[in-house]
């Protein structure tokens, strides 16, 4: 159910493309006003969700420790799972953000029948999902910088560095880009995982099969365009270069697939601030990473600091005296 | 919030903006926006391509890389075009008979898109004639 | 209170998720899966709000008047006071790599102990009255009412959960259910829908200093009886000093060392160990209580029940604080206390008067662990030990979860007892340091009542220990923890009962060389040591092999 209304609004999305420019004149709507309004809500939309959580306080320090802290000299102190500094925070962060340290942990529990006829749990190792996160999240952002091309002139070195490797090795014309590949496999493996481990379908939300389900069908139009029902890119970077420099012009002759295309990825970063995806902020902010494990040595201040009701050493002898001159406990007032 | 805090915040947000318009930030610092290829017609007056303008626009590609299969592996050097005409299928001798000028003619667009066709990693370029 | 059933029905858990989708599953209230409701006179004595007669199994929860505008406005205030939970409401991505880590859910199969879904239960909640896309596309974005069902679902599941961290380990994000769950609590304690168990013991914590409501001079006597326990076992009579002004150190341990078993074992070992090496320390019976059991109510009750250790020290004049072997106190020592009162300058940086050891990493809070202590005295070789003495224990380690995710106390803890005891095995990986699995039963779910649960989400710690008692003899398993020494207890009677549950400083005791000691032909148990034990060498004979000692 819930992955039929994402697979339908996807679908909807596509129909609305194509009729608005392949059936109505609607090219600079789709081509223009769209793709304008959809980035000015991604940017803003990012930036303030990213004001509105700075705004919430951080406390306490939490972070989640797994490793051994920094206490006496001659205890190996693990600097990258409890670090204590903000260089180790940093290094901590950076393998959580590129590398998915956290998931690469990631276990499978089994219950197993044990020997003398009870059962007994077993964990092994399970980096599927790490794989396919990973993956997924390398060829997205790999596909994103190579497609700096269309909005750069001259197209910077780095860029072309990216699409060269990433076109490696020519084995059809214009050569397939490993990335295309890896992004389709990954996010199949996601979207099938999601459907068929029962655990992660009963936890999943339309919210969670539509981006998926978006995201792939950006992947299968820019392949479909690039290998297929091929379209005038000469036309597209056109394009492209008159919205990043502010003097938009829509040129005759590019296909609708290229305006399915555009329509998604509108539609894509349009959605990404109000939605999960906001998890690439989200990730730099948490306080159970974020925080060296050193709040018995450093003082972290609260900044609404609980003002709270106490039981004053007074109040409990006032009520115990009696009963402590008698156990020989010493007192304040006699 | 604390000072930590509002560093690690001002950060996130100024790498996402200066990720986010970086292309924009790029054309107007060093860019140069408004280069667009301009095609010329071939100089020999010819008006019709092997196939439509429109269709050589996006398969062109493609239509060399089957003539060099064709060539190379069958022997076969005939092209039947899709209006019955009859063309020699060789980059050099027939397309460039009429499109003279590489320069002008393949590498705009290639630079433009920044596209590396290996056609010239065996084929000579021929000397330019207005060079 | 409901029989427990059987561990061989126990183990038929069916992971198999229901048909029905999550929220249309009510929460049911089988006896034993949930706590008694808090005592009318025990919250109007913390003032806290909503007193009166209830049980969750009635129909009727007894819901305050606006008590949905309560909790809606007990969320906007949190989102901007934490941002742990402003952030966790919105970036998880349900990808599940948390569901199968969380002891309730291997335990139980229920779905809505996946941490992602346990946290789902308020995140719904959330999209539907805090995020533009809820407000438009309700459940659609899944979003749902708030409605009584859902705060007795909260009300189910926030008490199945013992902020463990476990989940936060494997989350990409680090979310943390614990923070989740102290969310979840906090809101159900604004509208009255708490546990007697945990705020009983805060109220006695607020006015006795411990939770149990030991009064001064019972605290004193328990102690006492320890003393004679101590010198029967000996020869040795020690000499605890109580609320003591101007001792150096005072000690604030759980008050279950002082009367609870097994635990009290260990309080005889810290009390040989200061006794040895005449420390300069002092209980106080107003500080008697190293838990909080705020932790597991709101932080303003932490900070609350937390106040009299800072008090107590500076009232006694100490120069520092030694805490005992807990778990969540550490949690609060660690992550919390220096925060709740910015410091506290009349006190100085722990340095060990045995050592000359300066405890930088405590230079703050000005509080250190007993482990850390004890590792270091061993470390400079300041005791004598003989470990033979532990020679009839084949021992484990249990991590307890707030020292272990919550700490990072892995090392200190291990070094103490492969210095004091011959025979030391680990646990599978999966289930010890950072990945260590739950009693069971924290965060004041140790219960009776609570049994069924509590044998279900202990059942990956008994797993586990019946593996090692299995290919290594392990018969007793240690731990730093009061409510693990509790709760364990039960749970190894229940799932493996040849084991037993010791603490790190019994350990400690038993191997402990002191001058003047007698022939210490028992253990602190009272258990008569082998007079050869069989695995060591020939020579040695019971006690008196300990005389060369000192082999750390």
């Amino acid at each position: 159910m819930k992955v039929l209304s994402a697979l339908v609004a996807v679908a909807v999305l596509v129909l609305i493309a194509a009729i608005g420019t392949g059936l109505a004149p609607l090219q600079y709507v789709f081509g223009v006003v769209v793709p304008y309004a959809a980035f000015a809500v991604f940017v803003a939309g990012f930036v303030y969700r990213v004001a509105k959580w700075a705004k919430s306080a951080v406390p306490y320090r939490i972070p989640t420790t797994c490793g051994q802290q920094k206490s006496l000299d001659w205890v190996k102190h693990s600097k990258l799972e409890a670090p204590h500094t903000t260089g180790q925070v940093v290094v901590r962060m950076l393998l959580e953000v590129f590398l998915f340290r956290s998931l690469f942990r990631n276990t499978r529990t089994n219950l197993e029948d044990d020997d003398d006829g009870g059962k007994k749990l077993v964990y092994t190792s399970s980096k599927w999902l790490w794989l396919g996160g990973i993956t997924f999240h390398l060829a997205f952002f790999t596909i994103v910088l190579r497609h700096l091309r269309f909005f750069t002139e001259p197209v910077p070195f780095l860029v072309q560095s990216v699409e060269g490797v990433d076109g490696f090795f020519q084995m059809t014309l214009p050569a397939l880009y490993q990335t295309d590949l890896v992004i389709v496999g990954a996010l199949t493996y996601l979207f099938l995982r999601r459907l068929f481990d029962p655990k992660v379908r009963y936890i999943s939300l339309a919210n969670d099969y539509f981006p998926l389900l978006l995201i792939l069908s950006i992947a299968a139009t820019g392949i479909l365009m690039r290998h297929v029902w091929r379209v005038d890119v000469v036309g597209i970077k056109e394009l492209a270069m008159g919205l990043a420099s502010f003097s938009p012009t829509v040129p005759d002759g590019i296909g609708t697939l290229f305006y399915i295309h555009l329509f998604l990825v509108s539609t894509l970063v349009a959605y990404f601030p109000f939605s999960k995806l906001m998890h690439l902020a989200g990730v730099f902010m948490s306080p159970t990473r974020n925080l060296p494990n050193n709040s018995r040595e450093v003082h972290h201040v609260n900044p609404w600091n609980y003002d709270v009701k106490v039981h004053t050493y007074a109040e409990y002898e006032d009520e115990f005296r009696e009963v402590m001159k008698a156990a020989e406990l010493p007192v304040e007032k006699e | 919030m604390n000072k930590r805090g509002e560093m690690l915040t001002g950060l996130v947000i100024a790498v996402f903006l200066v990720l986010v318009l970086s292309p924009i930030l790029y054309n107007f610092a060093v860019g140069n926006a408004r280069s667009v290829p301009d095609l010329k017609p071939p100089p020999g007056g010819e008006k019709q391509c092997v196939e439509s303008k429109e269709w050589m626009r996006g398969n062109h590609m493609q239509l060399l890389f089957d003539w060099r299969e064709t060539v190379v592996r069958e022997g076969n050097r005939t092209y039947r075009a899709s209006d019955g005409k009859e063309y020699n299928m060789s980059l050099t001798s027939e397309c460039l008979s009429c499109h003279t000028n590489k320069d002008e003619f393949c590498d705009q667009c290639h630079d433009y898109l920044k596209v590396k066709p290996y056609c010239w990693d065996c084929h000579i370029v021929p000397p330019k004639e207005n060079a | 209170m409901a029989a427990t059933p059987k561990p061989e029905e126990l183990q038929q858990i069916d992971y198999t998720p229901p048909e029905k989708e999550w929220m249309e599953v009510p929460p049911s209230f089988k006896p034993g899966t949930w706590c008694y409701a808090g005592k009318p006179q025990i919250l109007e004595y913390l003032g806290l709000p909503n007193p009166r007669k209830w049980s969750p199994a009635d129909e009727d929860w007894k819901f305050p008047d606006n008590w949905k505008n309560t909790i809606l406005e007990g969320i906007r205030e949190r989102l901007l006071k934490f941002r742990s939970f402003h952030l966790f409401m919105d970036i998880c991505v349900r990808c599940g790599a948390c569901a199968d880590k969380c002891h309730f859910y291997l335990g139980s199969g229920d779905p809505k102990n996946m941490p992602v879904l346990r946290a789902e239960l308020l995140r719904s909640i959330y999209r539907r009255e805090f995020t533009l896309t809820g407000k438009i596309f309700k459940k659609m974005a899944g979003g749902r009412e708030l409605t009584e069902e859902v705060i007795k679902e909260w009300f189910s599941y926030f008490y199945q959960c013992t902020e463990c961290r476990r989940c936060s380990v494997f989350c990409p994000y680090g979310i943390d259910t614990a923070e989740i769950t102290m969310m979840g609590r906090e809101l159900l304690h604004l509208i009255g829908m708490n546990t007697n168990w945990i705020l009983e013991p805060a109220a006695n914590c607020y006015r006795m200093g411990n939770h149990l409501g030991i009064q001064p001079h019972a605290f004193k006597d328990s102690l006492l009886g320890l003393v004679e326990d101590i010198e029967m076992e000996t020869g040795i009579k020690v000499d605890p000093s109580f609320n003591r002004k101007g001792a150096e150190i005072l000690f604030i341990t759980p008050s279950a060392d002082v009367f609870a078993m097994p635990a009290i074992f260990t309080m005889m070992g810290y009390m040989m160990l200061f006794h040895h090496l005449d420390l300069d320390v002092t209980f106080s019976t107003y500080a008697s209580e190293g838990g909080n059991f705020g932790l597991f109510t709101s932080h303003e009750m932490q900070k609350r029940l937390n106040y009299k250790m800072y008090a107590e020290a500076k009232r006694l004049g100490v120069k520092w604080i030694l805490g005992g072997e807990c778990g969540h106190m550490w949690r609060v020592i660690h992550q919390y206390m220096g925060t709740h009162w910015d410091g506290c300058d009349e006190l100085e940086v722990p340095v060990s008067p045995v050592t000359g050891t300066r405890f930088e990493h405590a230079k703050f809070t000005k509080m250190i662990h007993i482990c850390e202590f004890t590792a270091d005295l061993i470390k400079n070789n300041k005791l004598k030990l003989n470990p033979k003495r532990n020679d009839p224990y084949r021992v484990t380690f249990h991590d307890s979860c707030n020292p272990a995710r919550g700490m990072g106390f892995f090392e200190e803890p291990r070094y103490v007892i492969e210095n004091v005891a011959n025979n030391f095995f680990e646990m599978p990986e999966n289930t010890i340091r950072e990945q260590t699995f739950c009693c069971g039963a924290g965060t004041g779910l140790n219960t009776d009542e609570f049994m069924e649960m509590r044998m279900r989400g202990g059942y990956p710690r008994a797993s586990a220990l019946k593996y090692v008692a299995g290919k290594h003899d392990v018969n007793l398993m240690a731990t730093i923890c009061a409510i693990d020494k509790a709760t364990l207890d039960a749970l190894v009677k229940y799932w493996i009962p040849e084991v037993e549950i010791g603490g790190v400083h019994e350990l400690v005791g038993n191997a402990l060389e002191m001058e003047g000691q007698n022939d210490r032909e028992t253990n602190l148990r009272g258990e008569p040591l082998p007079v050869e034990p069989s695995e060591s060498p020939p020579a040695a004979e019971g006690g008196e092999a300990g005389a060369e000692g000192g082999e750390a």
